[in-house]
């Protein structure tokens, strides 16, 4: 007797939790099965391809912080009830923002001002990006999510006549991108890795005031009020309109920041899929982590670690390495549904 | 076909939508379902046509017992519902949508054909509509219809399914008159043939001229029935006017308020307002600080246009309101707001609360309105104290951390009203006490008296008759968009206010 009660305290839906996320190891055990890899070979592969050596888990790094920058502006969206699909534009605007700003300041410029300058218009591009979104999505009565989708094809069209009209390498236009920049233009790393303290620290910072904005302010207070019903949050009083275009822009800034950390710490250039679909990895983080800010940092590091580590299969096993696309569009798509079946099985 | 009703419960979470609802239709019979919005009528008939199902209860057809679980069983048992708003696909064109729907019925005809037949097809909806005296065109799209043509293709598309018992829900909203002279000709035709209508309607009018017999439904009880055919109109309207409204508050003395002292603080000038389907036209208006309006009539006839427009929530086509001497007239609601107007909607949880928010996180959100406006960061604990305090002094029961959702409708619209600001110069309010126990009833009003004494002036909606005379100092009446002069809440008696809400003021 004393036993069932016990077991009764276990909330309904951690066993929904806990079975959804074994029946996704299976499917993706099985995933590979198929594609005639071994499960545990596969793990052990990613594993090493991702914490191997220093230089491989500075790139795990130097992936999370972009995708950290975009899922935490995406928390600002989805607190207000907004899909904000566009975060790829919004990536790709503050690249672009980025560069114009390290093409065109002059030689001698001292290279720290520069680079603070280049944040700073990656901060604007993507701001601008997630405000036309916002414009379109209140003013234009487009859904946000198609009003997203459209302003990524013109961020990305905007990449790629930059990349090969304007902006071009002398003699030769091509998907590799621009014309590197010199190293002075780059954040430092550690030794010759790909790790910047400087992007982790801006990528911290970021969650860090995410979180508190989020949780601790009447500013996040009255997102969260306006996410949950436009129409209640609108008759008590609360800004609606204002409330959501800032939730647009704020999330489209810190999008255009993780664009600007691709270019002066990633790539050195600008090339056409720069943003490298990092923003919809974050899309990804985002719906796991549930509105919860505290749970970006775990959830984006899995995904990162993910992302890198199967870099490495098609060399060590010859498996693609789209596999970790797989395993972490199989993780969500079984949280969601669990989190679904749980529902189901309350009513 | 007859059908049968026996013993039907259905509950939402603590709302009991039908308890123990028994009814009888015999064939050839056109049977009204009447009563006001929440009565428990639409959940009724979705019951029946397989859109929700129900606790308990039987359903019997022709003295069968069915199992309805979805509209697709309905129409296969014979029963077809045309929905209040059309339920059809107003892309598609009307031959198409004549055709939607037809695999529901795999047990008889098409059963095992792939391809329909577009030109059988086209002329049975043809000849059918020259039996109604329909004119539909196969050809044309159904958004160009409109919602009169589209119920009348509706009609056609469940009689061709076979439908033996048709359901109508409200279906003389939004059709104009010759439609629903057209609409009513067809029903009764349909009754002559033997097939049985059930009626669904609030109001008394429609209900008089088309039903045989009727039953009156409140708070999702059956309140009466009666024979229409043969009855004196008024004798029957006022008996059915009591039955909807009922009378059951044992009530406290009125108060005396004596507003002849008082400035005119609410002035209405040739107010226009176009509704999605009906204008409210008004001339003049003046209430003074500290009175209460009623505002009463059937709903939808313009109460809640005039509502809103008050409340800066929706703009007038023409005219004028001034509070307090300020032209309020076109401003943005925040305007409204900061004149001292607040609105109490009757779908607490749709329009006034926030689901997923604590009563503690509502407070917050209605404290930078206040004092202090420049904060930024919520101090949890002060904050969480005022709420405890608001809490204990309005009587909610739950705690700060209670999400809305989990509160009953009595203390949603306690946590609803502690969230007013101090200071009103203008209160509207909606259903102000629909749903609640009579603890809650007269608790909520004891709290509006005392704020009207300090001049705050309400104009509230009710379908509750006694509640509009009791608590009301005018009454205005509200029939098709059009209102009544003000009426003096003592000159009157709920019988007479209800033969003036069935349409008969002057």
């Amino acid at each position: 007797m004393n036993s069932l009660q016990v077991f009764k305290k276990v909330p309904k839906i951690t066993y929904f939790r806990i079975g959804s996320f074994v029946v996704a190891l299976l499917f993706i055990a099985a995933i590979i099965l198929l594609s005639s890899g071994s499960p545990f070979q596969v793990a052990a592969g990613m594993w090493n391809g991702a914490f191997g050596s220093n230089d491989r888990i500075a790139r795990v790094i130097s992936t999370l912080c972009p995708l950290l920058l975009a899922a935490c502006g995406l928390i600002f969206t989805f607190t207000a009830g907004l899909y904000n699909l566009g975060i790829e534009g919004q990536i790709t605007a503050g690249a672009i923002g980025s560069t114009l700003v390290l093409r065109i300041i002059p030689e001698g410029f001292p290279p720290a001002i520069a680079i603070i300058l280049a944040i700073f218009a990656g901060i604007g591009g993507g701001g601008l990006w997630g405000l036309l979104a916002g414009l379109l999505n209140i003013y234009g009565k487009v859904s946000e999510i198609f009003a997203g989708l459209g302003m990524n094809f013109m961020a990305q069209g905007l990449a790629l006549y930059l990349v090969f009209g304007p902006w071009k390498r002398s003699g030769v236009a091509s998907m590799s991108g621009t014309e590197p920049f010199s190293d002075a233009l780059s954040l430092p790393t550690v030794g010759n890795t790909d790790f910047s303290p400087i992007a982790l620290a801006i990528a911290t910072f970021a969650l860090i005031v995410t979180a508190i904005v989020i949780k601790a302010t009447y500013f996040g207070l009255k997102l969260k009020a306006v996410g949950n019903n436009l129409r209640a949050a609108y008759v008590l009083g609360i800004p609606a309109i204002a409330q959501m275009l800032s939730s647009f822009v704020i999330c489209g800034a810190l999008a255009g920041i993780a664009g600007s950390l691709q270019v002066v710490a990633v790539f050195h250039r600008l090339i056409p899929n720069i943003s490298s679909n990092l923003g919809f990895l974050a899309l990804l983080v985002v719906m796991l982590v549930n509105y919860n800010p505290f749970l970006i940092l775990p959830i984006a590091f899995l995904f990162s670690s993910l992302n890198v580590g199967s870099l490495e299969l098609p060399l060590s096993l010859s498996l693609d390495s789209s596999l970790s696309g797989i395993i972490q569009g199989a993780l969500l798509l079984f949280a969601i549904l669990g989190e679904g079946l749980a529902k189901l099985s309350k009513e | 076909m007859k059908v049968e009703l026996s013993h039907i419960y259905k509950s939402f979470g603590s709302v009991h939508a039908n308890h123990d609802i028994s009814m009888t239709v015999e064939a050839g019979n056109v049977y009204g379902i009447l009563g006001e919005n929440g009565a428990g009528k639409s959940t009724l008939s979705k019951i029946l046509s397989g859109f929700i199902t129900k606790d308990s209860g039987k359903i019997l057809l022709n003295e069968i017992e069915v199992d309805i679980k979805t509209p697709a069983d309905a129409i296969c048992a014979g029963i077809g519902m045309l929905h209040q708003d059309p339920l059809d696909f107003p892309s598609l064109s009307v031959l198409d949508n004549f055709m939607a729907g037809r695999s529901a019925l795999s047990k008889s005809r098409s059963r095992g054909r792939i391809k329909t037949n577009r030109t059988d097809l086209a002329r049975e909806l043809q000849q059918l509509s020259g039996v109604f005296g329909f004119d539909l065109h196969p050809r044309d799209r159904l958004s160009m219809l409109t919602v009169g043509e589209r119920q009348q293709l509706e009609i056609l598309r469940l009689l061709s399914l076979g439908v033996q018992t048709l359901i109508l829900d409200e279906p003389t909203t939004g059709i104009s008159a010759s439609q629903k002279t057209a609409l009513f000709k067809a029903v009764q035709q349909l009754a002559a043939d033997g097939k049985s209508i059930i009626f669904v309607s609030h109001k008394l009018e429609d209900v008089e001229e088309l039903c045989d017999r009727l039953m009156v439904m409140r708070q999702g009880k059956v309140i009466g029935d009666a024979e229409v055919k043969g009855r004196d109109s008024a004798e029957l309207a006022s008996s059915l006017v009591e039955m909807m409204f009922g009378r059951e508050l044992a009530l406290p003395a009125k108060r005396e308020v004596n507003v002849e002292q008082m400035e005119p603080a609410l002035v209405i000038n040739e107010l226009q307002i176009e509704g999605d389907r009906l204008s409210l036209q008004l001339d003049k208006l003046t209430v003074q600080a500290g009175e209460v309006i009623g505002l009463a009539g059937l709903e939808g006839n313009g109460q809640q246009l005039l509502l809103l427009a008050c409340a800066g929530l929706l703009k007038p086509k023409s005219g004028k309101i001034c509070i307090n001497d300020v032209d309020m007239t076109n401003r943005a609601y925040r305007n409204f707001l900061k004149a001292g107007i607040s609105y109490l909607p009757a779908d607490r949880l749709q329009d006034g609360l926030i689901r997923g928010l604590s009563i503690h996180e509502h407070f917050m959100l209605r404290q930078p309105n206040s004092k202090s406006k420049a904060e930024i960061f919520i101090n949890w604990g002060d904050t969480r104290k005022f709420a405890q305090d608001a809490i204990a002094t309005f009587n909610i029961r739950g705690k700060s951390s209670t999400k809305v959702e989990k509160l009953s409708g009595g203390n949603q619209q306690r946590t609803q009203i502690s969230l007013l600001p101090d200071y009103l110069s203008l209160l509207l309010m909606e259903q102000p006490t629909r749903g609640l126990d009579i603890e809650s009833t007269l608790w909520i009003w004891k709290q509006m008296m005392e704020r009207c004494e300090k001049g705050m002036m309400i104009l509230f909606i009710s379908s509750d008759l006694d509640e509009i005379l009791q608590y009301s100092d005018r009454i205005l009446v509200f029939c098709g968009g059009k209102v009544s002069q003000p009426i003096d809440a003592k000159t009157l008696t709920v019988d007479k206010l209800g033969q003036a809400i069935g349409g008969k003021f002057e």
